[in-house]
């Protein structure tokens, strides 16, 4: 084959190197982002290192499954971890106001650090409007780093295209303590006085005057207060901002874009790469997760479903119950008509919206409506096939047009990967094989871990 | 009747898609929509095969039956200079405004004003009116930010409001806060048949309500077919393996007997149908989930070969015979 072929991203090699200090996960919301970092989290634990993870937002059921309920910001030790190996997980829910506060206390004397956690415009502004939790995430980042409790740090990030706003943090604070905004925000006894008009040019009193307009008089005071309040503040702030950059940069953090393999997630993963070289940020690879494989690939759809077409024409003639093939719908308890209707998509229209999805696919347009009464399933086994034969051909179309259907799907994957694969070779992936449900504990992100280590046979056939 | 279609949804479940599809659907017999971004992707432009879209509204679409979709991406820079030059016919000074920083300053450092500027200006072009006094779209769908953000994103204004108590910001605000609250708006949610996004719906709706802000209705989005359920697979697997492999090898896969083609292809595929039936059950679970929540639910099938142009008109379509007049 004449495709690219990416290199595998091995996430142990990552995980086991002492020199990984910080890895941090950032993609598209959705695609597993937090859970990638969860199940990163306990699997360096258990080989040995003392972890951090730094979650945003996390849903709760994922919180919960690292025994972690509050949010509470202060990192908490997750138990159950093995290995035996020495190795610790502790994980952590950012809060955001809460970090904002402490950084202005640990940047301001305390009388102005009163003065601006009491100011209404910095209350609205740190209780997280977006591109806060940005912020307050990377801060909450240079924090952890500096306390040099942990040998690794595994940061997830906010679920926006915004998450790399962070990157923009220290360009954009210098553009705006070097502009002229703030000095004329911080000239209050000017602001719509005659009395300063000299003092300043004519474009800029025509500022203070819009500005002052704009914002209303009471507003402008309250931003006054707190820009002259936060001034001392803001050197601090680019200053950690531009130390924070500067970390990221370093050797010790590698960054994982977290995709799935679907359009909309690699070109956004696609966004990440870029983004992170223009900023020259060390990318160690894409984590694609949520791939599907077969077991029986060597059947194609097209074949699987000229198969199933086969199966239950070959079936009907046994049912002459049913003289009008798989297009009659007068008997809803028909498991042949069911398979079929079923497999030619259901119309969740026709049977309301709210509708059993297998009642509608089962059953489509009951004209007694009884289908509502019985417990919804494709296959009744109370409807007596009549023939031994007949049954098992109607069982294994059904199969057939499963795999057909997941077939589909691992040619639509692949398509989206070598789309990828073909823009960005370089890249390393780690492909982590999907799993049927959710993560709800300890057991369930050791297992993600593991499929993140062990690629899914399909991966290894590509990549071999 | 709802003129402002808010969008909302977890990541990844194809909120943009379902806005999209909801505008034309909208837009259908002659009516004219308003398709609002406001999170800067360009997710509209790829989805209807256009250029990136300038901070300018556009017709994008030709709904079925007439109708037109126009687009817009907000962009909040732009926003807030059209914002300035609105209300305060700043032409020059609002440049001026850029130069200083102030605009960098309000659209990032200052991020709340970012959300003012994008709810403002999609409540703008909900009041519109044209010059015989009808309304310039009959209704504005926004895609929205996601579960997580929205209840926050649609209360910035009345976080300003009470920031600025009064003058022009105030005033605006509050014109702002009453059609969101009012039933001019419905906040809808996109949601996959998965926990995660269906207790995010039901959290999101929650918060919504808790806040007086008008709930629309659930989208299920992506529902596949189910092709067999746990029994099904059960009887296959206890007995029937071997009838089914004959089936197979009748249906021209090769031989039945053990090492036979056919006969291979039983384990792998029963495997696939057992992942399937789990998922089956989950999904029920999770209908029954957003079922009790009381909304209206509408449900979009899963377009196995992704979304192009004509898989939107065609969820467009799905999405006009399942919605209320």
């Amino acid at each position: 084959m004449s495709m690219d072929v990416a290199p595998r991203l091995d996430t142990d090699v990552l995980l086991d190197d002492p020199q990984t200090r910080i890895v941090v996960c950032c993609g598209s919301g959705g695609v597993g982002k937090t859970t990638t970092a969860a199940a990163l989290g306990v699997r360096a634990a258990e080989r040995g290192r003392k972890v951090v993870v730094l979650t945003i937002d996390p849903a709760r059921r994922l919180a919960q499954s690292m025994g972690i309920d509050a949010l509470d910001n202060i990192p908490r030790r997750v138990e159950g971890i093995g290995g035996g190996n020495g190795g610790e997980l502790h994980a952590m829910m950012l809060d955001m106001k809460r970090t904002f506060d402490e950084f202005v206390e640990a940047h301001a004397d305390p009388e102005r650090a009163r003065a601006i956690l009491a100011n209404p415009f910095y209350q609205s502004l740190s209780a997280g409007f977006a591109g806060t939790q940005e912020y307050m995430a990377m801060e909450k980042l240079g924090q952890l780093r500096a306390r040099d409790e942990w040998d690794l740090i595994v940061v997830d990030t906010p679920p926006s295209r915004s998450a790399l706003d962070f990157l923009d943090a220290p360009k954009r604070l210098g553009s705006f303590l070097d502009g002229k905004f703030i000095k004329v925000l911080m000239a209050p006894a000017k602001v719509g006085g005659k009395a300063g008009m000299k003092f300043l040019n004519v474009g800029v009193s025509m500022m203070t005057g819009t500005v002052s307009k704009v914002l209303g008089g009471q507003l402008m005071r309250d931003v006054q207060t707190f820009a002259a309040a936060m001034d001392t503040m803001f050197g601090g702030f680019r200053t950690r901002a531009e130390a924070t950059y500067r970390l990221l940069q370093a050797p010790g953090t590698a960054f994982l874009v977290v995709a799935a393999p679907e359009r909309d997630a690699l070109r956004e993963a696609a966004y990440f790469v870029e983004r992170l070289a223009a900023d020259q940020m060390p990318l160690a690879g894409l984590v694609l997760n949520r791939v599907h494989g077969s077991g029986a690939e060597q059947l194609s759809a097209e074949r699987a479903l000229a198969a199933a077409e086969i199966l239950i024409l070959a079936s009907d003639p046994a049912d002459p119950a049913d003289p009008d093939g798989p297009d009659d719908q007068d008997d809803p308890a028909d498991p042949e008509d069911a398979l079929a209707n079923a497999a030619e998509g259901s119309d969740p229209a026709k049977n309301g919206a709210a509708a059993e999805n297998l009642a509608d696919g089962g059953f489509v347009d009951p004209p007694s409506g009884n289908a509502q009464a019985r417990n919804p399933s494709a296959v009744d086994p109370d409807v007596s096939p009549t023939s031994a034969d007949s049954s098992a051909e109607r069982l294994a179309a059904g199969l057939l047009r499963l795999h057909a259907e997941r077939m589909q799907v691992l040619g639509r994957e692949q398509r989206t990967h070598d789309r990828f694969t073909a823009l960005h070779p370089e890249v390393p992936v780690a492909q982590v094989a999907a799993l049927p449900g959710d993560v709800h504990d300890l057991a369930g992100l050791r297992a993600i871990g593991e499929r993140l280590a062990v690629p899914p046979e399909r991966a290894n056939r590509v990549a071999g | 009747m709802s003129r402002l279609h808010v969008v909302s949804g977890k990541g990844g479940t194809g909120k943009t898609t379902v806005a999209a599809a909801l505008a034309l659907a909208l837009a259908a017999d002659g009516r004219r929509t308003l398709l609002v971004e406001v999170e800067g992707r360009q997710g509209i432009a790829q989805l209807f095969e256009t250029g990136p879209l300038p901070y300018e509204e556009r017709k994008i679409a030709t709904a079925p039956g007439g109708g037109e979709v126009h687009a817009l991406a907000i962009d909040p820079e732009f926003a807030l200079l059209d914002y300035l030059h609105m209300f305060y016919k700043l032409g020059s000074a609002g440049r001026a405004l850029k130069k200083l920083g102030a605009i960098d300053f309000a659209t990032t450092i200052a991020p709340g004003l970012r959300d003012v500027l994008l709810t403002g200006k999609a409540c703008e072009a909900v009041r519109r009116k044209g010059k015989d006094g009808r309304f310039v779209y009959d209704s504005v769908v926004m895609d929205a930010p996601p579960t997580g953000r929205i209840t926050r994103f649609l209360n910035v204004n009345h976080e300003v409001a009470g920031l600025a108590r009064t003058g022009p910001i105030h005033n605006q605000a509050q014109a702002v806060m009453r059609v969101l609250k009012s039933p001019q708006t419905a906040v809808h949610m996109v949601t996959l048949l998965e926990e995660m996004p269906v207790q995010e719906t039901a959290d999101g709706i929650a918060e919504l309500r808790a806040d007086g802000l008008p709930t629309g209705g659930v989208i299920i989005n992506m529902v596949r077919p189910a092709i067999l359920d746990h029994e099904a697979v059960e009887v296959v697997a206890n007995g029937q393996r071997t009838a089914v492999a004959k089936a197979l090898s009748r249906a021209g896969l090769g031989g039945a007997r053990r090492g036979g083609m056919a006969e291979r292809l039983v384990d792998p595929l029963l495997e696939q149908a057992r992942e399937h039936a789990e998922r089956v059950a989950l999904e029920r679970a999770q209908r029954a989930e957003l079922t009790g929540l009381g909304v209206p639910l509408h449900e979009l099938e899963l377009l196995t070969d992704g979304i192009d142009l004509a898989g939107l008109y065609r969820l467009a379509a799905d999405l006009r015979k399942q919605w209320p007049e």
